[in-house]
């Protein structure tokens, strides 16, 4: 099908750009012609505030980085020099740290809200597959920002990490020197983690997203009851019964989001930056010091389910690799939601107890996680921390099983709510 | 809480089963309004402190702003390394001496109340006390085998540790119990050196985040425009452009 210019036969100065630029293809296929289903509930504002979160990083750390310095001697004096002398900085600071933490927030219960609707299954398992790309990338472009200020908790960090890598049999310790590009943590490895977390990793992160969003609105939305809005089209126009086009209705109502998101996301900028130690940690008011190991070293908290894995998986057989490939399986596991999944309905409306009861113990378990991996290790710790990585990891390896043999009820033919 | 704890202070409690669940005795009350208690604190600092400690990313005239000092106050009374109102305080010690002298050169105070927490500080500046064992003399509750020496005892006196242990219930942390026992008297008494500590720690927490006060203020100002303006003005709009949804 050869691409015809100007579908929509516009005319005038909007006519004149139509001919050479998809403007009103684009504005009426993504916008203003896009039919969401009409019962999102209040799970499907996520979305939108992650696109608006990652606005939020791209612009605040535009401005950091005009001012600092990706330089081992340099970089904590120019934090410091952000928070004090450069105007509005410390604005801008707060807006991007903790703006991180509320991105991870946002894509977490995103994520979930997948999970529990069926929104990875057919036909929309490469949306699943581009946002797990997308968290992955996240992730990396998490730790990455966490080293940059260059406190003690940024270095020891950055080693705990990088030395992951080490356990690779064989080639391990040659992979972390040359990621590290120094014996240890140093000048070098604080410049390339500012070079991949300033161009390279947004570059690809706001590529997925464009796929992301592409690929979405390619087959369309799902919705809290896992049915196709598009089976039943009104015969007349072809647009589907129960969809109202993104533009103005899903605007209107995500705006109304946002608005409730800004409220709670300026309270903690600008009452409780630091969060308790968790989004600022303490170990990072000192700067990075090779000498000194801070009490606790603990990664940023948004990782604390992954390292509470990584913690709990014991090593055996000379090598502690074990741990490393349990948390990244752990990561590595959703991809393949959508083909785990085996029910015949999507959404947990329609689910039996089973899938109900999985999914409350995967909310226990990963809270749970995410909270240990923040303590200190002891025996007790370390046990349920073991039950929790157990569990997560069965939820979704014996998916195919108990979403099959579950006993589900039968979807609605339009939307409810 | 118990991340911000050094490790070494927990084995000492350990070590000492009548220090357990007591590591912080003193409790301080900051007051960032209190500009008079932020003022004798900058005093106390350069007075008693930035001999050693420099706050290196803090600048005297930002100081001067903040606390309503005037700039000739702040030259005659407050500046000794330098007479450049733009610059920021650093100590008079060299470095390489004074990690000479110290075994370490003494920690730049600017972010030491974020790094450690301000009740960490004022126990740390209260709990010298007396312990032949030490070069200096004296041991830190805060910091076991500290490698400063009490140089505020002119103001405090010495103190050493009480013979008597005490009951301790709940909320000990907030009741001030003596622990310790003036060996010698200071010019201060224990009262009046827990103010002066406290308008120390007061400016030191002032030092740590300058722009704080700022912060919520407008911090005020934002959610109030956000609550009281935008809620209801976008929950209208989705209201009204739903209703023929519904």
């Amino acid at each position: 099908m050869a691409i015809v210019p100007n579908p929509h036969k516009t005319t005038g100065f909007l006519g004149w750009i139509d001919d050479r630029f998809p403007l009103t293809k684009l504005w009426k296929d993504h916008i203003s012609e896009y039919y969401a289903p009409k019962n999102f509930n209040w799970w499907y504002t996520y979305g939108s505030l992650a696109l608006l979160v990652l606005v939020n990083q791209l612009l605040s750390g535009i401005f950091l980085a005009m001012f600092y310095k990706p330089d081992a001697a340099t970089a904590y004096d120019s934090v410091q020099y952000i928070m004090r002398d450069v105007s509005w900085g410390y604005l801008i600071r707060y807006m991007h740290s903790t703006g991180a933490s509320f991105f991870f927030i946002v894509v977490y219960l995103h994520m979930f809200r997948g999970l529990v609707y069926g929104s990875s299954r057919k036909p929309r398992e490469l949306i699943w597959l581009f946002g797990c790309l997308i968290f992955l990338c996240l992730m990396a472009e998490g730790f990455c920002g966490y080293v940059l200020p260059w406190g003690n908790m940024s270095y020891w960090g950055a080693q705990v990490i990088i030395n992951l890598f080490s356990t690779i049999p064989f080639v391990g310790e040659d992979l972390s020197t040359w990621i590290r590009g120094d014996f240890s943590i140093a000048d070098a490895t604080l410049n390339r983690l500012f070079s991949l977390h300033v161009v390279a990793l947004p570059f690809v992160l706001v590529g997925l997203v464009i796929a992301h969003l592409m690929a979405l609105h390619e087959v369309g939305s799902n919705n809290p009851d896992g049915i196709e809005i598009k089976k039943k089209k009104d015969p007349a126009t072809g647009i589907p019964l129960d969809g109202v086009a993104f533009h103005p209705y899903y605007t209107v109502k995500d705006i109304y989001g946002v608005t409730i998101f800004l409220i709670v996301f300026f309270a903690v900028i600008f009452f409780a930056p630091d969060g308790s130690g968790y989004m600022l940690e303490k170990a990072n008011f000192t700067p990075a010091n090779p000498l000194v190991t801070p009490e606790e070293i603990t990664p940023a908290w948004y990782f604390g389910a992954f390292y509470a894995m990584l913690r709990a998986t014991p090593s055996f057989w000379g090598t502690q690799i074990w741990g490393v490939i349990v948390m990244f399986g752990a990561v590595v596991v959703l991809f393949f939601l959508p083909w785990l999944d085996r029910s015949p309905v999507k959404s947990i409306r329609y689910k039996g107890p089973i899938f109900k009861l999985a999914v409350a113990g995967f909310v226990v378990a990963f809270v749970m996680l995410q909270y240990l991996g923040m303590e200190p290790p002891n025996p007790t710790r370390t046990l349920f921390a073991r039950i929790g990585t157990i569990y997560y990891l069965a939820f979704f390896l014996l998916m195919p099983w108990y979403s099959r043999v579950d006993t589900t009820k039968p979807e609605p033919e339009r939307v409810t709510g | 809480m118990s991340r911000s704890l050094p490790l070494s202070l927990l084995l000492l409690s350990l070590a000492t089963p009548a220090l357990a669940g007591e590591a912080m005795p003193y409790a301080v009350k900051l007051d960032r309004g209190n500009t008079a208690s932020l003022q004798r604190g900058a005093r106390n600092f350069m007075n008693y402190c930035s001999g050693c400690h420099g706050m290196q990313y803090l600048r005297y005239n930002r100081l001067g702003k903040d606390l309503n000092i005037p700039e000739d106050v702040l030259k005659k009374n407050l500046m000794f390394t330098t007479d450049k109102v733009g610059d920021q305080i650093h100590s008079a010690m060299p470095a390489a001496q004074a990690a000479d002298w110290f075994g370490k050169q003494p920690p730049d105070l600017t972010l030491e109340t974020r790094a450690r927490g301000a009740d960490w500080v004022y126990n740390y500046l209260l709990t010298f006390y007396l312990d032949p064992k030490r070069p200096n003399g004296v041991n830190n509750l805060m910091l076991p085998n500290v490698s400063m020496p009490h140089v505020l005892w002119e103001l405090q006196g010495f103190q050493k540790p009480a013979g008597e242990k005490e009951e301790k219930g709940e909320g000990a942390g907030e009741e001030h119990k003596p622990k310790y026992e003036l060996a010698q008297q200071g010019s201060l008494s224990p009262e009046e050196y827990r103010k002066w500590v406290a308008d120390l720690v007061n400016f030191m927490d002032y030092a740590a985040e300058p722009e704080k006060a700022e912060r919520v203020t407008i911090g005020v100002r934002v959610l109030l425009y956000l609550v009281v303006v935008l809620l209801p003005l976008t929950y209208l709009l989705k209201r009204e452009y739903w209703k023929d949804v519904h």
